[in-house]
C-alpha cells in the first residue's frame, strides 16, 4: 500500500446539497452575530470567543502569504509585533514625558483623555498599525525575492526572531527620551478601544469588543474573497503553482510577491493593534516563534488557501488552546476519581492532537478545491461543479 | 523593476559596484565580525588570544550544531521536510545519555579507563536511542502523510516536537538541571600561544570529526548511501530502478536520529546543564546552520554549525547573551542575500 492510497482512501467530507451550501456562510455569520446574546456578558466564554476572531484574522493574513502566494512564512509574529506595539506606543503611558508631561490626546474621550502619554484614537491606531505592518512586511519580503522555496521560511523566520529579540531587549535601546520597548514588563495598561458615538469599552462587559473582532473577521474575509478573485490573486496563484511559469506568463514577481507580504502583514498589524488593546498589554513574551508556529498551524490544518478552512481551523485551533485543554480536559481526571494532574500535560496534549488531526485529514479540514482536484488527481472528486466555478462566473 | 536587472540598463559605477558586492560581500559579512574584534583586541591587551578563545569555543559548540544540523539536512535533502522535532530528538538523546550515566554509575571519582569505557558505551545507546526515536517518528507522523500537501508534515512535526518536550518536562521537570561533571569540561587540557583547549573542546572535536567522517564515507560508498542519493535526487527514479525508498527514507531518519543522540551526549558533558527546552532552541540554530551551508548539502552544514558556533560565542562575549540570537539570524539574512542557495548551496529540487 502506498501512501497514496491513504490519502484516496480516507473519508471525503459528507456532500451537501447544493443550496444547504451556499445557505451556510450567511448562516454562520449570523449566528456568529447573534452569538453574545446567548451569553454571559463577561467571563471566559467570550473571552476566547474574542481571542480566537483576533486569531482568525491573523490566519487570515498569513493564508495571502503562504495559503495564496505559497511563500512559507514562519515569522508571522513580527506583525503581530508591531501592530501591538503601535497600539502600545499610540494608546497608553508609555511615553510619559510625551507633550512635558502633559500628554497628547486625538480624538479620545472619557478617561485615557486625562492622562499623560500619547492616546489616539483606536481606528486610527488601526490604521498607523496597517501602514507599519505593510511597509515592515515589504521590507522582510525583499531579501526573500531572489529565494525560492524553503529559504524564505528561514529568512522569514529569522526577521521574526530578530524582532522579538528587540521587543525582549528593547528597555536597553534608548533614544529620543524614551525606550524602545518596555521588554519583559510590557506596556501596560493599554488604552480600551474608544470609538465615535460610542462609550469607551470596558473589561466587564466583553460584547461590544466581540463584536469589533467579529468586524475585522467580516473585513478580512471580504478582502480575502476579493483578492482571491482579482486578478492579483490570480497571480498570487499562478505564482505558488510555477514561479518560472507566471514569469513568463508576464506576472511581474517582486510586485506580487512583496504585495503579498504586505497584504498579510496588514492583517496581522490590525489584529496586533485590538490584542494589544484587549489584553491590556503589549508584553515582549507574547512575540516568541511557537506564535508563528501556531498560525502557521491554523491555516495548514484548516486547508490551505481555503478562506472557510482557514476560518475553521483558526477556530478550532484557538478554542483547543484556550478553552479545551485548559478548562475542559484538566478537570476530566477529577470527575472519574483520578487523582492527576492533566496541566503538565497540556502541550503535549496539543502536539498529539495536531498530529492526529493532521494524520487524518492531511488536506486540511476544508481544502481548497483546487488543491483537493491535485490530490484526487482530477476526474472522480470534481462531480457537478467545475473547480473554476467561481472565477469563471 | 524587471528591467533594471537586465544588463546594460544600469550605470556602469552601479554594476561595478554590484559585481565587487557579489564577488566580495559574502566573504566581508563573513569576516567583519572576528576581524573588527580582532583589531580591538590588539589595540586594548595587545595579542589576539582572547579572540582565539572565543573562536576555538566556538567551534567546539559549533561542532555540535554541526551533528544535529547534518540531520536536518540529510532529511531535508531527501524528503524535503523542515523537521522540527529533530531538536526535541537531541534533547532526548541529552536525557537517554544522563540517565545511562545514573543506571551504568558513572561518577565523578570513576576513574579514567572505566570513564572512556562507560562514556563509549553511553554513546552508543544515546546514538541508537535517538535513532530509532527518529525513526518512529517518520513511521508515525510523515511516511502518511508523504502525498498530502507539502506543508503537512510540518505540523506534525511540530506536533511531535510539541509531545517530545512534554516528555522531557515529565522525565526532568521544568528548570534546568545540572548534572555531574564527569569530564571535568572546563579544566584546561593544554594550551597554544594564550589558546586554552578544554576537556570539553577536546571531547567535542573527538568525537563529532570521526562521527561525521564515517558518515560522509558511509554516504559516498556504501550501496545504501548511494540510495539515498538517488533518492534525494528522484524518488519516482530511484523507485523504478529497484530501490526501496521506504527502508532508504528510515536509514536517513536513523542516519540523522543517531547524530543528533551522539550532539546530545557531547551537549550534556560539555555544557553540565540539561532542560527539556535545550531541543527547541538547537533545532532553531542547525536549521538556521543547515540553511546557511545550504540546506541538502552536508559540508554545509558542517560549516554552517560551525559558523554559528564562532558567531554565537563572539556574540555572547562581546556583546551580550541577550543579543546573540537576533545576530545569529542577521548573519543568515545577510548570507542569504549575498548568496541565495547558502554557502556551498547545491540546487535541490525545490530550489531547482
Amino acid at each position: 500500500m502506498t501512501a497514496a492510497d491513504t490519502v484516496r482512501g480516507l473519508p471525503s467530507a459528507p456532500k451537501l446539497p447544493q443550496p444547504v451550501r451556499r445557505a451556510l456562510p450567511p448562516a454562520a455569520i449570523l449566528a456568529a452575530i447573534l452569538l453574545p446574546f446567548f451569553v454571559a456578558s463577561g467571563g471566559g466564554f467570550i473571552d476566547d470567543a474574542t481571542i480566537a476572531l483576533a486569531y482568525v484574522v491573523m490566519a487570515l493574513g498569513l493564508n495571502i502569504i503562504v495559503g495564496f502566494a505559497g511563500l512559507l512564512d514562519l515569522g508571522f509574529v513580527a506583525f503581530f509585533a508591531i501592530g501591538a506595539y503601535t497600539m502600545g506606543y499610540f494608546g497608553s503611558l508609555f511615553h510619559i514625558e510625551a507633550n512635558g508631561g502633559e500628554g497628547i490626546h486625538i480624538l479620545v474621550t472619557g478617561f485615557a483623555a486625562e492622562l499623560p502619554g500619547i492616546h489616539v484614537n483606536f481606528l486610527i491606531v488601526v490604521v498607523l498599525a496597517i501602514i507599519a505592518t505593510t511597509i515592515a512586511g515589504m521590507l522582510i519580503g525583499l531579501p526573500t525575492l531572489r529565494l525560492r522555496g524553503d529559504y524564505i521560511a528561514i529568512v522569514t523566520l529569522a526577521f521574526g526572531e530578530i524582532v522579538g529579540r528587540i521587543a525582549i531587549n528593547g528597555d536597553e535601546i534608548t533614544g529620543f527620551g524614551t525606550k524602545l520597548t518596555n521588554g519583559r514588563q510590557g506596556i501596560t495598561p493599554v488604552d480600551k478601544i474608544d470609538l465615535p458615538f460610542l462609550a469607551p469599552f470596558t473589561s466587564l462587559n466583553l460584547r461590544p469588543w466581540y463584536w469589533v473582532a467579529l468586524t475585522m473577521v467580516l473585513i478580512a474575509l471580504f478582502v480575502n474573497f476579493r483578492l482571491r478573485d482579482s486578478r492579483l490573486g490570480r497571480a498570487w496563484i499562478a505564482l505558488r503553482e510555477d514561479e518560472v511559469a507566471a514569469a513568463s506568463m508576464g506576472v511581474p514577481l517582486v510586485k506580487t510577491k512583496l504585495l503579498a507580504y504586505g497584504t498579510g502583514a496588514a492583517f496581522g498589524g490590525m489584529s496586533g493593534a485590538f490584542l494589544g488593546s484587549f489584553l491590556n498589554t503589549v508584553n515582549a513574551d507574547q512575540f516568541q516563534f511557537s506564535f508563528s508556529i501556531f498560525v502557521l498551524a491554523m491555516i495548514i490544518l484548516g486547508g490551505l488557501g481555503s478562506i472557510w478552512g482557514v476560518v475553521v481551523g483558526a477556530i478550532a485551533l484557538s478554542f483547543i488552546v484556550n478553552r479545551l485543554i485548559p478548562d475542559v480536559l484538566n478537570g476530566v481526571p477529577g470527575k472519574i476519581g483520578l487523582d492527576f494532574d492533566l496541566t503538565e500535560l497540556s502541550f503535549g496534549i496539543f502536539g498529539f492532537l495536531l498530529v492526529i488531526m493532521m494524520v487524518l485529514r492531511p488536506e486540511g479540514l476544508i481544502p481548497e478545491r483546487r488543491r483537493k482536484m491535485e490530490l484526487h488527481e482530477g476526474i472522480e472528486e470534481l462531480g457537478e461543479e467545475p473547480a473554476y466555478e467561481a472565477r469563471v462566473r | 523593476m524587471a528591467t533594471a536587472s537586465l544588463p546594460g540598463s544600469t550605470p556602469a559605477p552601479v554594476r561595478a559596484l554590484r559585481s565587487l558586492l557579489s564577488k566580495y560581500g559574502l566573504i566581508a559579512v563573513l569576516l567583519i565580525m572576528p576581524v573588527a574584534f580582532g583589531i580591538h583586541d590588539l589595540r586594548t591587551e595587545g595579542d589576539l588570544s582572547r579572540l582565539g578563545n572565543n573562536m576555538l569555543d566556538g567551534l567546539s559548540n559549533g561542532s555540535i550544531w554541526a551533528l544535529v544540523a547534518i540531520g536536518y539536512t540529510l532529511v531535508y535533502g531527501i524528503v524535503e521536510l523542515i523537521n522540527f522535532a529533530h531538536g526535541d530528538v537531541f534533547m532526548i538523546g541529552s536525557f537517554v545519555s544522563v540517565g545511562f550515566f545514573g543506571t551504568v554509575g558513572l561518577t565523578v571519582t570513576t576513574g579514567a579507563f572505566g570513564l572512556v569505557i562507560g562514556l563509549l558505551l553511553t554513546l552508543v545507546i544515546a546514538m541508537v536511542a535517538s535513532g530509532m526515536l527518529n525513526v518512529m517518528i517518520e513511521r508515525v507522523a510523515y511516511r502518511p502523510l508523504r502525498d498530502a500537501p507539502r506543508l503537512a508534515p510540518l505540523i506534525t512535526a511540530v506536533g511531535f516536537s510539541f509531545i517530545l518536550q512534554n516528555v522531557g518536562l515529565l522525565w526532568r521537570g521544568g528548570s534546568p538541571q545540572g548534572i555531574a561533571n564527569l569530564i571535568d569540561s572546563q579544566q584546561v587540557f593544554f594550551s597554544v600561544a594564550g589558546v586554552f583547549v578544554t576537556h570539553g573542546d577536546a571531547l567535542a572535536v573527538l568525537v563529532t570529526v570521526p562521527l561525521v567522517l564515517a558518515m560522509t564515507t558511509f554516504i559516498s560508498r556504501s550501496r545504501l548511501g548511494k540510495a539515498m542519493r538517488a533518492t534525494a535526487q528522484d524518488p519516482d527514479a530511484a523507485r523504478l530502478m529497484g530501490i526501496n525508498v521506504d527502508t532508504t527514507i528510515s536509514a536517513t531518519f536513523l542516519i540523522g536520529g543517531m547524530l543528533a543522540g551522539a550532539a546530545g551526549l557531547i551537549y550534556a558533558l560539555y555544557q553540565t546543564t540539561i532542560w527539556y527546552f535545550q531541543g527547541f532552541t538547537a533545532g532553531l540554530i542547525a536549521f538556521t546552520a543547515a540553511v546557511m551551508g545550504g540546506i541538502g548539502n552536508i559540508r554545509g552544514a558542517v560549516l554552517g554549525g560551525l559558523i554559528i558556533g564562532v558567531i554565537q560565542q563572539i556574540s555572547d562575549n562581546r556583546i551580550g547573551s541577550q543579543w546573540t540570537p537576533a545576530i545569529v539570524f542577521a548573519y543568515l539574512v545577510l548570507i542569504m542575500v549575498f548568496k541565495p542557495s547558502g554557502l556551498l548551496g547545491e540546487e535541490t529540487r525545490e530550489a531547482g
